[in-house]
């Protein structure tokens, strides 16, 4: 086997390496004064990342097969980098307020990026660790980046345990399916599943599952999602809350078809198991929430479910809901998110529920970008939720799967309960005096953006719904 | 132009929410005008309908996802028509009566009726599936948000009920649009249009489970007895603005729904599932109307009086025949009128005693005399009095349903017999006698505005009761093609089994089932 290194193939994937360095050392070498431009810079590393992306464009697979560049590819990283992008946007106001704005974390973000970037494209299992792992060590580092804060502390420790855990679950299943296969090319794989369903093999695929499922907050999974998003400081929770979901789900649309694709029987029953139990629990837990950022948590646990829809269906047409739900995810979660950080209660984050009553008085347009946001999470019309959702009830009864569809259908119910609630509460009621609506520009037009985009998507989800549309072909090979 | 009519109040309400906070002159009047705008563009639809069509007319098709076959296809037809008239008639009324009741959050307010009034619009016209979904779900957060912020005390509780139990009756519908699209083509030729989906064959075991979760979501927006408990929850506690818009337009999307979907998409298990709506039906007039007597609370009272009115146009269309449908047909708009005026009464009542209990008031008819006239007309509408539209229309159906069975249509007239005796027992409590009310120096008459609200109600209740003509020639070709095609289907079906093959060729389709039944053991 002769190993072709083509460093085109991986252009944007350096750039953003690069680019993670250069803050680091900025900060170092140019020090205090310079740390304003930290931001910008780590912007401009990713929107040369995504110019690359578009540049590099569709190439045969790279180092000997591992890496592999496809139309798949290119949206999911996309994706990844969209999310960067966006939470560094998110992040600028509250690091300067909370005095944290260093080079080490737009690093992290950096790195946490590249590690989905890197799932998303990996065509073997140990690309496949790798990208996972330089996704969630640098979120580990984040969630207790606020070094003077116990709950901060409490959640990166807690979140670095469990997500060991399920890292060693992973390797380890990725040392069971070498052992069936013979190889930790995916290819490779999916030939020896091909020859049918061994213990090894069917060991081999839970444990890799559990990893996954794990980065993906699914239930049985979950437990630390909330603990870890309440404790984490804002801007890395909602960071945490889509970039972890990138890579996840990235990995499971490139791990199951190729290499698991003769037993689409068995896990899609697995995945579609997990869905239901996620959509359930995700839901149902939400509704008792008092904590802003607890019910975001569970929003995206019970998101996560949904999105599984899509994989579960194991049908082309699931996977590039998925992909869609993805998106759409990425800008009404980041969106909710931005809003909880435009306020504050006595400089602290104005987390809870009760904080936003009759905040529509005072904000109006925040108010209504909440409640866009809200509506769309919820699922429902006219906005990119409502669509996205559509799109994997769609390939879920496509597939046959009316009970996945069912359950979806009446949690999406339970969830309007608690979604709406919250632009409720800030329409009516009195105005809470402690709470403060910050200026932060970044934010605002962070909430501007992703408010345009969940309504357009919502409208004219054309466009996007035929850019995901490669990742049907993924499903279509088998 | 169907799609100006159905994004005009939109338009209105984007120019609305641009309009600074203070100005609830400008926000008032911007908003009414954006209504009128689409009120005058549904009278310019009116009187360009061709009736003598049964097609849809003004139909617009454009591709809107068009990798699943989805459009945005609006059409109009004498069924949507008259709804969509009812709709541009009533909420310049509903804005207009809230000026005087709603103070706070006026331009929120404004912005969520005038949203509300473009999604009911699209939701009368569309031709696809996805989009009348879209449009249909769309009604329930402005309506929800409405309950919720400008209700009564018990808001949260009436809001969330509102919206939770439609949201679950109606996901279900979206689970089975999506089902249908997929069994009813194959891969590649798979579409949303309801024009098509009517002709497509959908296999006979799974009809049944679609037609039950479509109707469901209609029967629970009706509301068709016993589904109707979020009913008077929701319509008590919505301000007077919302409880018109509900009671006059929003329950029509239920019974619109059966018409179009239910009826239109599977006429075979309509035609077998028939016997159950009407028996739920009939339920529902009666027990509707001894519930209504029973209430003390009169925005109550007119609340369960709709459940009973709901229960005649009910009855009026899976009657299956074309003069029950045709007055089932007159009647939503007749109970949009006569209902939505009682609400707008009530209103007027409210903003004066701030009590809705009937025991406070007492000979109000003595200090406000005009007001007497105008409760006077209106209760005399909603208890269908001959030359008042609601005789026109109960007559039609009860006639329709006399001609598919004496006993449905027995009971139904007893019904009608309870909607007079509730109605004028409250006229007679509230108005009459001596005055007994609480503090009678603050039921001062009602002025020009409140007059005006009245006025375009009254006029349409003698026009239709004197002259429904316009409206019935509109509606006829394409109710009677309804009724054909569900008969032609239903016998179809029959055909299928060689049994009763040449059985009953031209009775009513209700028969032929019943029949089928008797034959085949």
């Amino acid at each position: 086997m002769t190993v072709t290194v083509d460093l085109r193939a991986v252009l944007p994937e350096i750039i953003v390496a690069s680019a993670a360095m250069v803050v680091l050392l900025w900060d170092v070498l140019v020090g205090h004064r310079g740390r304003r431009a930290l931001a910008p810079l780590t912007i401009l590393g990713l929107v040369a990342a995504s110019v690359a992306l578009v540049r590099v464009g569709v190439r045969p697979p790279a180092f000997g097969g591992m890496y592999v560049r496809d139309a798949a590819t290119q949206v999911l990283q996309m994706i990844a980098l969209l999310a960067a992008v966006l939470a560094t946007v998110l992040s600028l106001d509250y690091l300067r307020r909370s005095e944290l704005e260093r080079g080490e974390y737009y690093a992290l973000m950096l790195s946490a990026c590249l590690g989905a970037m890197v799932m998303a494209a990996s065509a073997d299992l140990i690309v496949l660790f790798l990208g996972l792992e330089t996704l969630s060590i640098p979120l580990y580092v984040l969630a207790a980046f606020r070094r003077g804060n116990v709950r901060s502390q409490e959640a990166g420790m807690k979140y670095f345990l469990l997500g060991s855990f399920s890292t060693a679950f992973f390797l380890y299943g990725v040392a069971l399916l070498y052992g069936a296969s013979g190889s930790t090319g995916l290819a490779a794989l999916g030939r020896a599943a091909a020859a049918g369903l061994t213990p090894l093999l069917g060991i081999g695929i839970a444990l890799l599952t559990i990893g996954l499922a794990f980065k993906a907050a699914l239930v049985p999974f979950h437990a630390w999602a909330p603990d870890v998003y309440e404790g984490a400081p804002l801007p890395v929770t909602a960071y945490m809350a889509v970039i972890a979901k990138v890579g996840a789900f990235a990995a499971v649309l490139r791990a199951f078809p190729l290499g698991l694709g003769a037993l689409t029987e068995q896990w899609t029953v697995l995945l579609a198991a997990l869905s239901i139990a996620t959509m359930v629990l995700g839901n149902l837990v939400a509704l008792m929430q008092r904590s802003m950022k607890r019910l975001l948590a569970y929003s995206s646990i019970a998101h996560a479910g949904y999105l599984l829809i899509g994989m579960a269906a194991g049908t082309p047409d699931g996977a590039w809901a998925m992909t869609f739900y993805l998106v759409v995810y990425l800008f009404m979660t980041l969106g909710a998110f931005a809003v909880v950080l435009l306020l504050e209660r006595g400089g602290e984050e104005a987390d809870q529920i009760e904080d936003y009553v009759g905040l529509g008085a005072r904000a109006p347009w925040l108010a209504a970008a909440m409640a866009v946001f809200m509506i769309s999470l919820a699922g429902l019309p006219p906005t990119a939720g409502f669509i996205g959702k559509f799109y994997l009830f769609n390939a879920a009864l496509g597939a046959g799967q009316v009970a996945v569809a069912l359950v979806a259908a009446l949690t999406t119910v339970v969830s309007v309960y608690y979604y709406l609630r919250v632009p409720y509460l800030m329409f009516t009621g009195k105005d809470q005096a402690g709470v403060r609506v910050l200026p932060a520009p970044g934010v605002r037009f962070a909430i501007i953006t992703a408010a345009v985009v969940v309504i357009l998507l919502g409208v004219l989800p054309g466009p996007l719904t035929d850019a995901v549309q490669p990742l049907a072909a993924l499903l279509r090979g088998k | 132009m169907l799609s100006w009519l159905i994004f005009a109040p939109m338009i209105g309400a984007a120019l609305v929410a641009a309009l600074p906070r203070g100005r609830v002159f400008a926000v008032r009047w911007l908003g009414l005008l954006a209504s009128l705008a689409a009120l005058y563009l549904a009278v310019r639809l009116f009187q360009t309908f061709d009736p003598a069509a049964s097609a849809m007319q003004f139909v617009i098709r454009r591709p809107w996802v068009p990798l699943l076959g989805i459009q945005y296809a609006v059409g109009v037809d004498g069924i949507s028509l008259l709804l969509v008239m009812l709709t541009a008639v009533i909420f310049p009324i509903a804005l207009l009566s809230s000026w005087g009741s709603i103070e706070e959050k006026v331009k929120e307010f404004t912005v969520a009726m005038l949203i509300l009034e473009t999604a009911v619009l699209g939701t009368f016209l569309s031709l696809d599936l996805v989009l009348f979904y879209v449009f249909w779900e769309a009604v329930l957060i402005p309506m929800y948000f409405l309950i919720g912020i400008w209700g009564g005390p018990n808001r949260t509780y009436a809001a969330n009920k509102f919206i939770l139990y439609t949201m679950a009756a109606s996901v279900l519908m979206l689970v089975a649009i999506i089902a249908l699209y997929l069994a009813a083509a194959p891969a590649g030729e798979r579409t949303f249009d309801l024009l098509r989906l009517q002709e497509a064959a959908v296999p006979a075991t799974l009809a049944p489970w679609l037609f039950a979760a479509f109707t469901l979501a209609f029967a629970v927006k009706v509301p068709v007895w016993p589904l109707h408990t979020w009913l008077p929850d929701a319509h008590v506690e919505a301000p007077t603005a919302g409880s018109v818009v509900l009671a006059a337009i929003l329950l029509k999307m239920g019974t619109y729904g059966f018409l179009r979907f239910s009826l239109g998409l599977f006429p075979e298990v309509a035609v077998a599932a028939a016997p159950l709506l009407l028996v739920l039906a009939v339920i529902g007039i009666i027990y509707g109307g001894i519930v209504s007597w029973a209430q003390p609370d009169l925005k109550r009272l007119v609340a369960f009086s709709s459940v009973s009115h709901l229960g005649f146009v009910t009855l009026g269309i899976f009657a299956l025949t074309t003069e029950a449908m045709q007055g089932a047909l007159l009647q939503m708009v007749n109970h949009g009128i006569s209902t939505g005026g009682l609400f707008l009464i009530v209103g007027v009542l409210y903003d004066r005693l701030h009590s809705r209990e009937i025991k406070d008031y007492g000979g109000v008819a003595a200090l406000m005399p005009r007001f007497a006239v105008i409760f006077t007309i209106v209760m005399l509408s909603s208890a269908a009095l001959p030359s008042t539209n609601g005789f026109v229309g109960e007559f039609l159906i009860l006639l329709g349903t006399f001609r598919r069975s004496v006993v449905f249509a027995a009971l139904a007239a007893m019904g009608a017999i309870l909607s007079v005796i509730y109605l004028l027992w409250a006229y007679q409590q509230v108005m009459q006698g001596p005055v007994t009310a609480k503090t009678p120096a603050r039921l001062v008459e009602v002025g020009w505005r409140e007059t005006l609200l009245f006025v375009p109600l009254i006029g349409l209740i003698f026009w239709i009761g004197l002259y429904p003509s316009p409206l019935l020639r509109r509606s006829e070709a394409s109710v009677r093609a309804v009724v054909e095609r569900v008969e032609r289907r239903a016998q179809a079906q029959v055909k299928h089994r060689p049994m009763v093959a040449d059985a009953h060729v031209d009775v009513a389709p209700r028969q032929t089932t019943t029949t089928r039944r008797k034959v085949t053991p």
